[in-house]
């Protein structure tokens, strides 16, 4: 569900969120319109926008635990955890974790990748929201929540800063709600 | 310079929150794991706190975080300062035009970058990441700042391991540490 249509139609904070996104052609590679949030990171306003946003929705959904999904979920898990005062869980490529983890492998489009989760940072009946910048097909959405049920947690909601409208039956997230800020951008005309 | 020596109560609970997993990621290593942190609501918290506290007047504009564990603890601390978040990346992740700093490892070389145009001359940075060991990160990120026109204020870390502080190249005025 796109946050426009669900409570906030009209408020400007999505657009100024939108506007903030860059978009970069043929990364990684060609025919690929990459949407870069590194460019909201650097709008002090456009980034507080979206955290507040989230930290909103959630704030009385007694959510424990904020699971961000390696690299980008990290920079936007943290700041809604600490508000929200949930623990924060990094969700990560095989590997980096140094601790007991569980694993769970998702297709790509050629192949398949695998995310990683740490052993005992979540308990069983802990309410959780698993949090990325962008949702494509689902497939690294679909694993975190994977992950997140075989350890007992129930999870609430994904939530990512932006998303395509689903092509049906496209998207496997388990019957779990997707909620979303805004669409992906056009490239600029201009450019 | 170390925060530990201020006794701030809050360090000792945020110290013992932190995991330490041996022989990761190789025999001999005592990794020190801020997971654990980070599921301690009030130890993360008061980290961010603390690292707020002391640069809140400091007239930061940037916060630099390095992948991926600055990540964690960048953006929090940009958000309370009213600072710029910018991620400095390993090669290939960043999709725009990007600069590079090369860096010494213990066998070979290792590489960051930061996006071109993310921060201005003049501009006055916080480099963050969790641990420091023995710098060479810090000082690729500290380059990469410079070579833009930025006056790096700091670095700061979450922990320090002093046993492996070996000398790091004083390229500037800014070898000035906080660590808790």
């Amino acid at each position: 569900m796109f946050a426009a249509e669900n409570g906030l139609k009209g408020d400007p904070r999505l657009q100024a969120i939108s506007d903030s996104i860059r978009v970069v052609p043929d990364f990684p590679k060609k025919g690929i319109m990459f949407q870069d949030i590194t460019t909201l990171l650097l709008d002090h306003k456009a980034f507080k926008h979206t955290v507040d946003i989230f930290v909103d929705r959630y704030r009385d959904m007694g959510i424990s635990v904020v699971a961000g999904v390696e690299a980008r979920g990290f920079m936007f898990g943290p700041p809604i955890a600490l508000a929200i005062g949930a623990k924060f869980i990094p969700l990560r490529k095989p590997g980096k974790l140094p601790g007991q983890v569980i694993s769970e492998s998702y297709e790509l489009e050629y192949g398949t990748d695998c995310l990683e989760m740490h052993v005992g940072a979540v308990q069983p009946g802990e309410r959780a929201l698993v949090i990325d910048d962008l949702v494509a097909t689902g497939g690294t959405l679909s694993a975190a929540i994977r992950l997140l049920e075989r350890v007992g947690a129930e999870v609430v909601e994904c939530a990512c800063v932006i998303g395509l409208r689903e092509v049906k039956g496209q998207r496997r997230l388990n019957g779990k709600p997707l909620y979303i800020l805004v669409e992906p951008r056009e490239i600029d005309n201009c450019c | 310079m170390a925060a530990q020596g201020d006794q701030d109560p809050r360090i000792a609970r945020i110290s013992s929150a932190i995991r330490v997993i041996p022989d990761f990621p190789k025999k001999g290593i005592m990794f020190q794991d801020i997971t654990t942190l980070l599921l301690d609501t009030k130890a993360f918290r008061d980290t961010i706190d603390l690292f707020v506290e002391r640069y809140r007047d400091k007239d930061i504009s940037v916060v630099a975080g390095v992948e991926a564990r600055g990540f964690i603890f960048g953006p929090p601390i940009a958000l309370a300062l009213g600072a710029k978040f910018v991620p400095l990346r390993k090669p290939k992740k960043l999709p725009g035009e990007v600069i590079s700093e090369e860096y010494s490892l213990e066998y070979g070389t290792d590489k960051i970058e930061m996006h071109v145009g993310a921060v201005q001359p003049g501009e006055r940075a916080l480099v963050i990441d969790d641990l420091i060991a023995t710098g060479g990160t810090l000082c690729a990120a500290i380059k990469l700042l410079e070579r833009v026109g930025v006056h790096v204020v700091e670095c700061a870390c979450v922990i320090e391991l002093p046993e492996l502080k070996v000398c790091i190249p004083i390229i500037s005025n800014t070898n000035m540490l906080s660590e808790l």
